[in-house]
This record gives structure tokens, sequence and C-alpha cells, in this order.
């Protein structure tokens, strides 16, 4: 990066792309050829910055000038004042919604303050289209030190003294999975990138991919070295068309470069990698299902044992280890194991990706160190709960995770505490509630997808979970019985107690959950018909108060089924076998007469 | 060896045993619904999907399918504790709750191993109530789909994709509408089914059921105008027994006779009768290839492969089209029965062949869809008008109060209920290349046979390699059952590396005694063995064992037909296969 001056990122993740960050890149590159600057200023497409509520993103360096919701209408006022007069577009700076100060450097967003990017390193920083900036940053050095200064045995030494947990979800050893695959023998072995993300609003892996395809390929290559496969499979789903494309670019330079291939940097180690396309199926993101889905047989899981680090793909030996897993990998290389794991908690080492969603201010993808409380991660980084609204409860762990409330903010994040609580780490999803959501809707939305994402194999998951989102849907239209939560509660232990793969062991989180932190809510919906948080239709009353009605017939007037009706001057009333709780009357009454029970 | 603690109960058993067969040695009898083995045929479906035989296993987080899960030493599992037990049932009840239980009008009721499972584990109300997946009916000629009924345990899938390697069955859709069905949800009679039936023989519930044909068998039996004849498949007095609580392996050969009898059947006959004739008809034609390749003549076809059974037909019609002139011409006994029931048989009677009904009891459900081929019909009219299994004929025979246990032993009528201890055999694997061989051995030495009886032929392994010294001659023969094992030896074939002569095929397991319309064996693979054993009794009781010394068939060729191989039997007793390798529409 020596010879220019200045450099502009533009973000070129897919949510920013999709809110024209790829005009704003052409208009910079034509603004700065026009006025002669094309040598003096170079613009490059990075991954994802993560702040994602405020993209398009375009930062400035080397000052850290970081412009938020950026339009190509405003290239030429970037270039004209910023880049040729050195003055910051104020207008387009990160305001803190606190202070109503602009912040000039981003090292002061409180959205990056307590982040640690490991695993998102490079995204945001290097075009991850040009292996020259990924090896610019280190890019490759831990392969070349793997494959000229150590044994297999020593990295795979390395990888468990680090601690790096599989990012996946399961949280099992990276270093041990490497190991037992290792130790299978057979004569060939194989490396799989489970790239298959399918949590709702989750898009960790999407990123790295998308931002830093090398640091996959690169952990590949180790992995490869370390357990004796020449060959690497990347599942990733055929929904991350940018991903792909990055993901094929970056593994046709490597082959350029001789980063993979034959006689990888003369040591004699070979190692290639293929694309295998998934066609979304979530339960595709379990091991077995996947490995099946790749052999081109029905994507469903098989019981373990066997694991696949014993007979996985095509019954070969096959270590597969998650995209955020992999991005790891080369830093550890680099900077040791104890740096690792001097980061985060005792049993659970280093960061963890999450995709920050919901109700809340800042929603990104964020990169923490293990150990940091719910309440750093969603007041700070997050910026608090939106239009100033109370903190409800956070969902983490993804579809099959589980609500977290008020009692959880303090405890420290990772892997073990959050199972404690009743949740789980997950593959990193993050949604944030607050106190307009309704919790039995909540179990019933995380439900929906779980239902229709089964694979149908085991009869408790097939069959169970479609009782469940039918006993919730019951309650929420306030049909639900005390018996019904007993039901409830029996069937969920006992799909979780009985389900072949993960999916059917973690589904009922979402209702298990909710009913131990929110079961007057539960209650509520069954004993009183009532939806606190006025979400469940059946169960809302649209009344008018006596007082406030001055008979002026504009909610009659409006009511588009006629439930209103009442002399002009006198009082209305609405009848509600005839009410369709659209709110047309709420808003059309100028006297707040109108009101939900 | 290994120790495992089941219900405080010490076992030792092998490393690699699952809890399931621990549990069993220890006496406790763990429920499965998905789980099948036929342990002498080596197979095995174990998808662990229906999670009936969950136990809890100490020091372990949730509970775990007995099935799948192998004893670890010093394991401790309970089987009936109440976790597991409100699993169990409360699995139960989910699939249950997502069936239609019309039990009583079921056409498995009384052999629907759900049924049975929910009356041993006292379900008496099902708590889960909610929407059930429906499909459509699907009817073909042999094999009847309602797939509201399958719970998905994926024996079918298993049989028709590993075992059979036709590949019609998969599982389609996902979550609760998940459900085995061929692709596309296509029609049965549009895929490559071959209707073996293996899938209806292991179907749990009623889900998959052969198209049942009793009242069409009824009314006619009714009809004045009409002379109901009936044939017997050998392989049905081996098992027909088990339907009225015998033993399995108990020959009911007489009270069959007698049963059909008291049916009202005109004329009570034989299909063992017509394996003579194909003994007759494929050992002439396998003598004259045979024959013909000794002398030199390369433009002749070797080995010669059997044609009676209709699934192995369909099949290489469907997956083998390039070899459809390598398979004998010969009739299956089924059809060779109609031909000359309907001609020969009728002149005899003087009636015409439109006012004579031929219903044959088959252990078979492709017999079904073969009597309805076009080529076996002679202006519109078939040569057999109903093939029923043995399961419909123990219907019949219920059905008509008649205590079957109790019926004295009765004769075949003749002619054509005349046989000799080789035609039997074609109920069993390798059995008609041993009859076929006992006559040409006979035919092509011209010595006399002195001992029958060819053991290098039997047995249950699935790939079989013999050879026979036809006085120095070598005769090279393969026997395969099972059509994954059949499509091992046709791949040899076509590779050049198979130097067989002749090759015998049965689609089913066992033989036609493991046929798809035979009794429900339940994953109990002792009884297809039982049932082998008794084929071999049958054979060894009879004092005729060798075809072409059965004096009826003798007076059939006199009378009526001339020679074996010769004009008129090429134009009754023979057929000719057609390419189905056609991809088919789909709607």
């Amino acid at each position: 990066m020596a010879k220019y001056k200045m450099h502009l990122l533009v973000c070129g993740g897919t949510g920013c792309r999709a809110s024209e960050s790829e005009a704003i890149f052409q208009d910079l590159k034509t603004a700065l050829l026009n006025r002669g600057l094309e040598n003096e200023v170079q613009v490059i497409t990075t991954g994802c910055f993560g702040f994602c509520e405020k993209g398009p993103i375009v930062k400035v360096m080397p000052d850290n000038t970081f412009y938020t919701q950026v339009t190509p209408a405003d290239v030429n006022e970037i270039i004209e004042e910023h880049v040729i007069k050195g003055r910051k577009v104020n207008r387009l700076l990160y305001e803190n919604p606190e202070t109503a100060e602009k912040v000039e450097d981003s090292k002061h967003m409180g959205f990056y303050r307590k982040q640690l990017r490991i695993a998102l390193r490079n995204c945001g920083f290097i075009d991850p289209e040009n292996i020259d900036e990924y090896i610019g940053r280190d890019g490759y050095q831990a392969l070349g030190k793997c494959l000229s200064e150590l044994t297999p045995e020593q990295v795979i030494e390395i990888m468990k003294k680090s601690g790096l947990r599989g990012r996946g979800g399961g949280g099992f050893p990276a270093g041990l999975k490497w190991e037992i695959t290792r130790q299978s023998k057979a004569d060939q072995k194989y490396v799989v990138c489970n790239a298959d993300e399918g949590d709702p609003g989750a898009f960790m892996d999407r990123s790295i991919l998308e931002g830093d395809p090398h640091s996959v390929i690169e952990a590949m290559a180790i992995c490869g070295y370390c357990i004796d496969a020449t060959k690497g499979l990347v599942y990733i789903r055929a929904e991350y068309p940018l991903a792909i494309e990055r993901l094929k670019i970056a593994i046709n330079q490597a082959r350029e470069y001789g980063l993979l291939g034959k006689d990888i940097l003369g040591s004699g180690f070979d190692f290639d990698i293929e694309l295998r396309y998934g066609a979304g199926a979530f339960v595709c993101g379990e091991e077995t299902a996947l490995i099946h889905s790749m052999e081109g047989l029905r994507g469903e899981p098989t019981m373990k044992p066997p694991f696949p680090s014993v007979s996985g793909y095509l019954s070969k030996p096959t270590n597969v280890n998650n995209v955020e897993t992999f991005a790891n990998v080369p830093v550890i290389i680099n900077r040791g194991p104890e740096w690792f794991a001097a980061i985060g908690t005792e049993k659970s080492r280093g960061t963890k990706v999450f995709a920050l969603a919901g109700k809340i201010n800042n929603v990104g993808l964020i990169e923490v160190p293990m150990g940091i409380t719910l309440r750093d991660v969603i007041f700070e980084i997050g910026g608090g709960i939106k239009d100033g609204k109370k903190f409800k409860a956070v969902q983490t762990g993804g579809p099959s995770g589980g609500c977290l409330t008020h009692r959880h903010l303090d405890t420290p994040i990772d892997y073990d505490n959050l199972i404690s609580a009743g949740s789980m780490m997950g593959s990193g999803g993050m949604i944030v509630m607050d106190e307009d959501d309704c919790m039995v809707s909540i179990a019933k939305f995380y439900l929906d997808f779980t239902v229709e994402e089964s694979c149908g194999k085991c009869s408790p998951c097939r069959i169970g979970n479609k009782r469940l989102i039918e006993i919730l849907d019951k309650i929420c239209q306030g049909k639900g019985t005390m018996e019904d939560l007993d039901n409830l509660r029996n069937l969920s232990q006992v799909i979780k107690d009985t389900s072949l793969c993960g999916l059917g062991q973690t589904s009922p989180n979402p209702v298990l959950s909710t009913m131990e932190n929110f079961y007057e809510e539960y209650i509520a919906h069954v004993v009183d018909k009532k939806c606190p948080s006025g979400q469940c239709k059946a169960l809302l009353q649209y009344t008018i108060d006596e007082e406030n009605c001055v008979g002026c017939t504009a909610c009659a007037r409006n009511c588009p089924v006629n439930a209103i009706s009442g002399e002009r001057k006198g009082l209305h009333i609405i009848d509600q076998a005839v009410c369709i709780k659209c709110g047309a009357c709420i808003e059309k009454c100028k006297f707040n007469a109108v009101f939900i029970k | 060896m290994i120790k495992v603690k089941i219900d405080n109960k010490t076992v030792e058993v092998e490393k690699g045993t699952i809890l399931l067969d621990a549990a069993r040695k220890a006496g406790i009898n763990i429920p499965t619904l998905c789980y099948l083995h036929l342990h002498d045929l080596n197979i095995t479906n174990k998808p662990a999907g229906c999670r009936v035989c969950v136990v809890e296993v100490k020091g372990r987080k949730n509970l775990a399918p007995a099935c799948v899960t192998e004893c670890m030493d010093g394991m401790e599992v309970n089987t009936h504790n109440i976790r597991v037990l409100n699993a169990r049932k409360t699995v139960l009840e989910l699939i249950l709750s997502d069936h239609p239980t019309d039990c009583l009008i079921c056409p498995k009721s009384g052999t629907c191993d759900l049924q049975t499972l929910a009356q041993e584990m006292g379900i008496r109300q099902i708590r889960y109530q909610g929407e059930q997946s429906t499909y459509r009916e699907d009817t073909s000629p042999a094999i009847i789909r309602d797939v509201d009924k399958c719970i998905m345990c994926r024996r079918c899938e298993m049989m028709c994709n590993e075992v059979q390697t036709v590949g019609v069955l998969s599982a389609v859709n996902r979550g609760f509408m998940a459900v085995v069905a061929p692709a596309f949800e296509m029609n049965l009679d549009h895929s490559v089914c071959t209707y073996c039936g293996q899938c209806v023989a292991v179907c749990p519930t009623g889900a998959l059921t052969e198209v049942d044909h009793t009242n069409n068998v009824i009314r006619a039996l009714a009809d004045p105008s009409k002379t109901v004849i009936v044939q017997t498949a050998p392989a049905v007095r081996a098992a027909l027994g088990e339907e009225f609580g015998m033993e399995a392996g108990t020959l009911v050969t007489g009270k069959m006779a007698a049963a059909l009898r008291r049916l009202g059947f005109d004329y009570v006959f034989d299909t063992d009768f017509a394996a003579d004739l194909t003994i007759m008809e494929e050992g002439t034609e396998l003598l004259d290839r045979i024959g013909r390749h000794l002398n030199g003549d390369k433009t002749v076809k070797l080995p010669i492969l059997t044609s009676c059974c209709p699934g192995w037909v369909s099949f290489f019609e469907h997956q083998f089209p390039d070899m459809i002139d390598i398979p004998s011409t010969a009739r299956s006994p089924q059809q060779m029965f109609g031909s000359i029931a309907k001609t020969y048989f009728a002149e005899k009677l003087g009636i015409k062949r439109e006012n004579m009904v031929v219903v044959s009891i088959m252990p078979c459900l492709a017999k079904k869809y073969e009597c309805s081929r076009d080529e076996f019909k002679v202006d519109g009219n078939p040569d057999v008008d109903f093939a029923i299994s043995t399961r419909e004929l123990a219907h019949l025979i219920k059905q008509a109060n008649i205590e079957f246990n109790h019926l004295p032993d009765e004769d075949f009528d003749r002619p054509m209920g005349e046989s000799t201890g080789a035609s039997v055999l074609f109920g069993v694997t390798g059995g008609v290349i041993e009859a076929a061989t006992r006559t040409a051995y006979e035919v092509f030495t011209g010595k006399k046979l002195e001992k029958v009886d060819f053991e290098q032929l039997r047995g249950m392994d699935w790939v079989r390699r013999a050879e026979v010294d036809f006085d120095g001659t070598p005769i090279k023969i393969g026997i395969a059952h099972g059509l994954g094992n059949a499509r091992k030896l046709l791949e040899e074939i076509r590779e050049g590396k198979a130097d067989f002569h002749a090759i015998e095929i049965m689609a089913c397991p066992g033989g036609c005694i493991g046929g798809g319309g035979q009794p429900l064996h339940h994953g109990d693979s002792s009884i297809l063995k039982a049932r082998t054993a008794a084929i071999y009794r049958e054979d060894l009781g009879k004092p005729i064992r060798k075809s072409h010394e059965n004096p009826f068939i003798q007076k059939l060729y006199e009378d009526f037909l001339g020679k074996p191989c010769g004009h008129k039997s090429h134009h009754l007793l023979h057929t000719h296969y057609f390419d189905k390798s056609n991809p088919v529409e789909i709607e």
C-alpha cells in the first residue's frame, strides 16, 4: 500500500452492495481519474465492516475516517472536501447517539471500541479479490511456517494449546478433532469447510468468505497438512453468490501462486480445494447431513459414531470445521497459541463473531473476546435498544438457542455459560427483543423455522416440532389450557431427549427457555386470555372509552367491516364479533377514545 | 468380550454389539419399529429414525437408540425407567398422531407392527393431536401405496435400494411432509418398479400393501357360467399354514387343496405341473444353446438366464435392455399354466376360453403384474385372470368359514395337478436350476442320474457359483437371489468376465418362499429358513423327482404340444422381452 497517499475503502459486503456500494466505488474511481489523482489515492472494495446498520460504509485511511450511509451523490463531496482539501465531510460521519457528537476516528466509535477482530481481521481492510493484499497482511505465512518448520504433530499441538473450539455451534476442540482425523488411517482423507450458514439473520461465515477468503483457504491447507489430506471441499450454500465468486477467485489466485495444488512451496505437500454447493437446507449444517449432501445423497443426518473424523465423506476420514474456526487458524500459527489462549475465558479461548440483529440500534457483525458480557454487547457495541424501549430478552444460538433475560446480562459469554443459562453459543446469531415482543410468539417464530427445516428423518423432530408449534398457535389464539402448558413442557423435553441430531435436540430450546424465563406471559395468554405485549391479534380487544368519545363518527366511518355503531354525538361501540383488529379506528380517532384492552 | 449392565443384569458381549442385541441376550426385549435385521441374509435397516428403542445410558446426556448404540465396557443401561417409558410413549403417541387410526378397516390390521406396539405400550389416548400429513393414494397393477400410513421407517427404501438396487423408493420432501415415494412423487407404474413386493414384505404398517383381488375371485366363483380353475405356486404350501397359527415350515399342501375345493374352485390344479413343463422347455433351450456352443457356434449367447421370476424380467427389461436376448424365452410356470389351461384343458372340457377363469395363488406380487401383461392375453382375454397372494388366499379361506387346521389332506386334480419333486424346488433360490439340471443331465448324457440332490446349488449365499459334471463336460452354473445380486452377475456378463452356461435369478431374498405375497416374517429370517427346509422336504417326499418323468407332462406333449421348443410350444409357452429403458414422462 506504500505508494498511495490515501486509501478509500468501500464496503463490498452483500448488504452494502444492495445499497449501491458498487456505484459508489465506480464513481469514486471515475472522480479520481477525472482529477488525475488515480496514482495518489487508491479505491478498493473490501469485505464487510460489520456496521451494517449504517451502510454503505466508506472508510478513509490512514486517518480512520468512517463515513456512513454514503450514496453515489456524496462521492464528489468526499473527493473535493476530504481528498483534495483535507476537510472531513461532517454530515457523513457517524454520530454518537448519546452525545450527538460526530466521531472523527472510527476507533472511538462505541461499535468498535470493545470489539477484538481476529477472524474478521482483514474484513473491511483488504481487497478480498487480491491475494497480494492478503499476503501483505502476513497471509500464507502460517502455511509456509507449517510446511517448512513444523511437523503435523507440532501444528496439532499448537492448535490444541490455543484452546480453539469449533465455531459452528458444537464447540468441539479443533485441535483434538484434527488429531483424531490424523490418527485415522486411510488412503484418502478430506478437509471439509462447513460454509452452510443457515441461522436466520446470521452472516458471519458469509462475511468472512466475502471479505477474507484466503484466510479460510490457508487454514484448510494447514489442516490438510496436519491430517494427511490432499483434498479440501468447501460446502457452501448456493444462495451466497458473492462469497462463491470471491472464493473461486481466491482459489485460482492461490493456485497461480503455488499455494494450492502440487508440491506447495516446494514442500512436497499437495493440496487443492473444490467447491460443493448446498441447496439451502438448514440441517445440512449438521456435519453428517452435510457429508451426505456432498455425496449426492439426501441431506439428512446419521447417527454418530462413526464420527466423520473416522468415516466421513465417501466413508473416508474427514475433518469438518466451520468457516470461522478456519479463519482463526493462520493467526494462531503466526502469533502463537499462548497469545490466543490469553484471550477469552478458561474454557472458551479467543473471540466469537456474532450477528447482532433485532431491536437494537447497531445492527451488524461484531467480533468480541469470549467472556464479554451480554450487557457490553447489547448496550455498548449494539448501542442499546431501538427507540428508547426497554430490553426484554436476547436470543443467542440461532433458531435453536434460548431466550435470555435481564438476569443474564452480566453473564460472561462463553460456550458453557450459555448452555447453563439455557441457551447456547450456536454459530453466533444474536437477536435482541424489546418490551413489545411477545415471548410466546417469539417461541412460535423459531419453531416455525425448525419445523420447516427438519429433514423428517426421526419421529420426534418430524412430528413433535409440528405439535409444539400447533400448541403454541393454540395459546396465541387464546385457546390454550393449563394442560397444554404441561404438554408443551413434556413434549419439548422428549424431543430434546430423543431426537437424532442437533437440530431436534435443540429445537425446543426457545419454548423451554421462554417458559422458564417468561412463564407469566404464558399464564397471561392461557388464563387471562391476554397478550401482555399486544402482539397476539386474537387476544386483543379494541374498545371505546366512554369519557373520551365525543361521537364524531370518524371511527365508524373508517371501519372497513362496519363493526362500530353509534349515534352522532353519542357513545360509539365496537362489536367484538365483527371487529378484525385492523387498528383503523385508533388511527382515525382524534380524541384518544379508542384503546386496546 | 466386554461387560454391560442392563436393567441391573450384567451381560457379556462382544465388542461392537449393539445395545438391542445385548439386551436380548439378557432376556430384555426393547421394542423397535424401524429396525429390521434379517440375520441369515445379512439385511439390516437401522436408520435410528423412529426413536422407539431409546434407552437411558448412565452418564449420557440424552437417551440412546438401542438399535445403533454400541456397547461399551462398563456401560449401565436402563430400558424402562420413567424417563425412558415417558419418552417412548410420547414418541409413539406422536407417530400415532400423524397416522390415520382406521385400524379396523386397514388391510394390515392384525399384522401391523405399529398397531401391535401401541397395544403393547398400552396407549389409550393420544395427547398430541394435530394436523396429519396426507398424500395421494397410488395404485399400480400390484402394489398400493397409502403413504398417509408411512412412518418413515425406511425399510422399503432400504430393500428397494440396497437389496434390490431398483432405486424407485426414497425419502422425498422434508419435515412434516417427508415421506417415502418414487422420485417426483410419480406413480409407481410410471417408475422402474419391478413389483417384487419386498417393500410390502417389510412395511410395518398399511402404507404398502398388495392390490387385493379376492373379491374378483369370489365373484368368479359365484358365476355359474364360469369354470374356475386354480393353480398354486410351490412356495405357497410352505407358508400358508403360518396364517393359521402353524409353525413356520409346516407343509400344508393337502389342506390347501382341500380348502380350495371347499372354496368352490372347479378344478384344483398345481403350478408345479407347469413348472415341470417349464423345465422341459427351458431345459431344451439350455441344452440347445450349450450344444451349439460346444460345437463351436459363435452366434450362440451364453449364459442362458432363467425367466420364471416376473420381478426379475421387469428388472432386466428396465435396467439391462441391451441384454434382453440372453434370458430364456420360456414363459413363467404361472403363464404356461394359464396358456395350457385355456387351450388344451378348455378344449378337453369343450368350453370357450372366455368361460374359463384361471386363478393363481402366488407368493408373489409381481405375478399380478405379469398376468396383466398384454403379451399374455388372447383377444384381450388373459391366460391368467387373477393372481392372488398367499395372504389373500388365507383371507378367502377365513371369509368362507373354513376351519383350515382341521381340514383333511386332499390331492390335486388331474391332469394339471400332477407334479414332481423337481418342480416344487422352484420355490427356493437355486431350485429352478437344480430341477433343470436333473433333466438336462439325463438328456445330455443319456445316462440315468443316480443322485438327484445337488447340494452345491443350495444355500442362502447371495451369489453362488457351482460346477456340475455332465459326464465329463463341466457345466458352470451361477445363482443369485435379490436383484442387487442379479445386477452383479449381469454386470459380470456384460463385461465379459463371466463364463457361466446357465444362471438362475430370483428377485426375492430366499427365492419365492420370501416373496412379497407371503405371510409377513416381521424380520425373523428363521421363518425363511424353515420354509426353505419345507420345500426340500416336499421334494424328498415325491415319488417322481425329475420333471421329464412326469407322466402327465409326457402325455401333454404326445397329445397336444408335439415336442419341447416345437412350433406349438413356441407359440403357447414362450415369450419375448421389451426394452423398457426409455425414461417415462413425469406428469
